[in-house]
């Protein structure tokens, strides 16, 4: 089978790895603990992809249909 | 000081915590004895608990309310597995070895596993690390016997085996809360009889509780079975006893296990045992802890009263003299809650209660009312009779989204019903065909000011679903307002004046007015707006203020001088002008013209006169022999279509087979009919009720008007034309294999000149289905919503601007990613064209 990037598709928006410093700005931002940002699991063919490790945030940019363009944030976690 | 709850750990009971709660050992199978008293060691004995009202408990003094109850214990012959834990019994049986009861697998291995309890399950072992032992096949058969190789393996088997499970196993596991052994009952609770209260019938006769008739059944089976025991009695017949032993258990836990059957009463009605009280919509928490039964509610049938404010809901005197609102008494209101205190429970605005300061409900009579009223001093509170101007919460179910619960100002009325004014019907989903209505009574000036602020109708008037008015004009508003505005409706002085007057406005009319004159009194000075209207028909040119028909609406400066007012301008879910003056006056201003404009609409209807029949869906001949033609055209064409698929030259649709791509082509031959039909007919039909309904979106369409007057069209099922029936044929009167659009449900006649037998088979089948999706509908909608709902209960927009659950935790960063509201919107959007022109002037 070719092998293709999953970050070459058209559906999958841009994942971006945060750098400590930014990860910590962003968690004093929004006042929370790593445990209030939303999840993603370190076996996501993206986060393989990008190369980002448990404890990671990752900044995702996305097409919106209503807003242009949102930004999301998730956590890399260990999956089951 | 109340206790505080520090922390909630769950788990199994131990025999001995069994014991140890137990006031009662239980030993006999009879509740009373002949004289009626019950009996000592049965399963009523009373020292489980009082339900009797006057007697006081053995073991802890307290009367009905202050005793909960005490546990009681029964030590069964034989030990039986506990149906609800059978899973984790077969799980934990095959994770262990059945020599030794050491987890099989190494502590290494294990600790990498995350359901090491799980795993083990899955991947079974056939030889124990430890000490070697060759672990035999365990199999559970559904739903409480296990085997082991295929010879059976009893619970007494089982719980010596747990037993062999060292405690640093069980960790491993991650088995919590208790050892496994327990899972297996030796001891039986018997839970007190305030759990299980006997109920004494008028006839004098008790009538015991679910729960008691199957600890009866247990108690007696079990000693049977420790009789069979101590007399040494065949294997066979101990064993049966405890199978049957075991299924009472069981299904004292559950009564609908599958494989069991279900333990019945002796009418034949299975028994509501332990699992039956909490599960589903009628247990203990759908019915009773999330949700619970209120007072201050009233419920009756509506029906509608278009005189009222849309704000507003008729209340019957009958029921404003249940419903009450308690009043604090302070120096300043004490005269006036005096004076309503000396009205008495009777009257009108009068009170039923008043709360004395230490908490006390004292009733107010015809014959203690004026004594009350002298008694009454601060500190008291009265609890006065529903009145004009009080908020109370309307509702009717089902209740889909929040603008089925919405805030109403009352307005007493003689009669038997709730009123509501017409326009609301439309979020409420509520007609007048028998629906019946919920109305609550807040009761504290705190509820009452938030229903006010945030559920009050006019608040709701632009919907968060498309950000445009879901409430608007129906029907007679809509049809009345358009015969008004159109462009040759004069009104005289008078009547003019006599309409400004009912609708609440008033002004110095002298001189006979338009329609378009008139209405223009209802909107604010500074209105500019243009816009097609519903009826427009949509020119390749637009003319704009010179349209033909006077379809293009214009207002300026609050004068209508262009176009007719029809569903566009005031209709739900459409109502430019709603949604405008909403958006740049308040709702407040919104409620207003909604209620003056609908009022409008049915005062000049009224005087116009407005009426349909058989006569409105006439046309000339001229038109019919126009459809007509049409039609043979059309089917001239199918058969043509039909020859060509004969001969095997059907031009083939991607993706579709040679037979579908010709039933696609007919059905689109045979749809083109329709329109055809449906152009012929307006143009040819006089401008009567029903067209003037159909063109201002008041009610129907032209598409009804054509079905009526023209034609049907094709009848179709699942999309399709009708293919189904008999074989090869859709009714035994066509030939096999026959394709003409007769033979598949094409409709050629009219609703007015009737249908033939087949034509009136092919319609039901349409409209049955129709009926049968929309119930269908309902049903899955409901279950999704739901589903939702359950989900969604707790999610919340913080004051940061993110939407977090009840945990914190993060679920968007921003609501919506838009941080538009858009019930505070417009049509989802902001419209900045529209803001900067307010600003800065037309042309900026």
């Amino acid at each position: 089978m070719k092998e293709f990037k999953v970050t070459d598709h058209i559906l999958v928006p841009k994942h971006e790895v945060l750098s400590k410093e930014e990860k910590i700005e962003l968690l004093k931002k929004l006042n929370i603990s790593e445990k209030q940002l939303p999840k993603i699991f370190d076996s996501d063919p993206v986060v393989k992809e990008i190369g980002a490790k448990i404890g990671n945030v990752i900044k995702i940019t996305r097409n919106s249909p209503v807003a242009g363009k949102s930004i999301y944030y998730r956590i890399v976690i260990k999956s089951e | 000081m109340y206790k505080r709850i520090a922390a909630i750990n769950f788990g199994l009971l131990s025999p001995k915590v069994i014991k140890k709660m137990a006031t009662v050992e239980i030993t006999r199978y009879d509740l009373y004895d002949k004289d009626g008293y019950p009996v000592e060691g049965g399963v009523m004995d009373p020292r489980l608990g009082v339900v009797d009202p006057g007697l006081r408990c053995r073991v802890c003094g307290g009367g009905v309310g202050t005793c909960l109850g005490h546990f009681g214990y029964l030590e069964l012959a034989r030990p039986v597995i506990h149906v609800s834990h059978v899973k984790t019994i077969y799980k934990i049986l095959r994770s262990t070895c059945e020599k030794c009861g050491r987890v099989l697998e190494t502590p290494e291995e294990l600790k990498k596993s995350d359901n090491p309890l799980y795993d083990l399950y899955v991947a079974k072992k056939t030889k124990c690390p430890h000490c070697g032992a060759k672990q035999r096949k365990i199999k559970l058969q559904k739903p409480y016997t296990f085997t082991i190789d295929d010879k059976p393996l009893t619970p007494l088997e089982i719980r010596e085996w747990f037993e062999r499970i060292p405690d640093e196993d069980l960790k491993l596991l991650n088995i919590k809360g208790g050892r496994p052994e327990w899972l297996i009952i030796t001891l039986l609770p018997i839970p007190p009889v305030t759990v299980r209260p006997s109920i004494t019938l008028e006839t004098g006769e008790r009538s015991e509780d679910d729960l008691t008739h199957k600890l009866v059944d247990i108690v007696r089976i079990n000693q049977r079975l420790k009789d069979n025991i101590s007399i040494g009695a065949p294997d066979f017949i101990i064993d049966d006893l405890w199978e049957l032993l075991q299924y009472h258990v069981a299904t004292y836990f559950d009564n609908n296990l599958s494989g069991v059957p279900q333990a019945r009463h002796r009418s034949g009605r299975a028994l509501r045992t332990l699992a039956q009280r909490l599960k589903g919509k009628e247990g203990r928490f759908r019915n009773n802890l999330s949700g619970k039964r209120v007072n201050f509610s009233s419920r009756t049938v509506i029906s509608p009263d278009p005189m009222i404010s849309i704000n507003e809901v008729g209340v019957p005197e009958v029921v404003a003299k249940e419903l009450t609102v308690p009043i604090k008494v302070n120096k300043r209101n004490i005269s006036f809650l005096k004076s309503i205190i000396k009205k008495g429970p009777n009257a009108i605005d009068g009170a039923n209660y008043v709360i004395r300061p230490d908490g006390r409900k004292k009733k107010i009579t015809e014959e203690n009312k004026n004594e009350i009223a002298e008694e009454i001093d601060i500190g008291y509170s009265v609890e006065r009779h529903l009145k004009d101007g009080d908020i109370v919460v309307f509702n009717r179910q089902p209740s889909l989204h929040r603008m089925s619960m919405m805030a109403h100002k009352v307005r007493l009325t003689p009669w038997r019903t709730f009123t509501l004014n017409l326009c609301v019907c439309a979020p409420y989903n509520a007609d007048f065909d028998g629906d019946e209505m919920n109305l609550h009574v807040p009761q504290t000036e705190e509820a009452q000011t938030e229903a006010k602020r945030l559920m009050l109708v006019e608040n709701h008037i632009r919907s968060p679903r498309f950000g445009g008015p879901l409430i608007g004009c129906i029907q007679d508003h809509i049809s009345g307002n358009y015969l008004l505005t159109k462009k040759e409706t004069k009104i005289k002085k008078e009547d003019a004046i006599q309409i400004l007057q009912n609708i609440g406005i008033e002004a110095d009319v002298t001189r006979d007015l338009t329609g378009k004159e008139l209405f223009s009194y209802l909107l604010p000075k500074d209105l500019n707006m243009e816009f097609k209207s519903n009826a427009c028909i949509g020119c390749e040119k637009c003319d704009k203020e010179k349209c033909p028909y006077d379809y293009y609406v214009v207002i300026r400066n609050g004068e209508l001088k262009n176009g007719v007012i029809d569903s566009k301008a005031i209709g739900r879910e459409k109502g430019l002008i709603v949604d405008l003056i909403e958006k740049k006056y308040g709702s407040s201003k919104a409620r207003e013209f909604l209620d003056r404009v609908s009022k409008l609409g049915i005062n000049f209807l009224s005087r116009h006169g407005f009426t349909i029949g058989l006569s409105d869906v006439e046309v000339p001949a001229e038109a019919k022999r126009k459809i007509k033609k049409a039609v043979e055209e059309s089917e001239r064409e199918c058969g043509i279509l039909i020859k060509n698929y004969e001969k095997g030259e059907v031009k083939q649709i991607p993706g579709q087979t040679i037979k579908e791509s010709l039933e696609t082509h007919i059905l689109k031959t045979l749809r083109k009919v329709l329109d055809k039909a449906s152009d012929i007919i307006e143009e040819n039909i006089k401008e009567n009720c029903a067209v003037v309904m159909a063109k201002s979106g008041a009610r129907g369409s032209m598409l009804n008007l054509t079905q009526l007057a023209g034609c049907i069209g094709q009848q179709t099922t699942q999309g399709e034309r009708i293919n189904r029936g008999y074989k090869m044929r859709t009714l035994p009167h066509f030939k096999r294999g026959e394709l003409s659009p007769d033979a598949h449900g094409f409709v050629p006649s009219s609703f007015k000149d009737g249908l033939n037998p087949f034509e009136f088979f092919f319609n039901a089948m349409n409209g049955r289905e129709g009926l049968m999706d929309k119930s269908l509908r309902t049903r899955k909608s409901g279950y999704m919503e739901r589903r939702l709902v359950n989900a969604l209960q707790d999610l919340k927009v913080e004051y940061d601007g993110t939407v977090r659950d009840d945990r914190g935790v993060i679920v968007q960063f921003t609501p919506g990613e838009d941080k538009i509201d858009p019930s505070k919107s417009e049509w989802g959007g902001i419209n900045i064209d529209r803001i900067i022109e307010d600003e800065m002037g037309k042309g900026a």
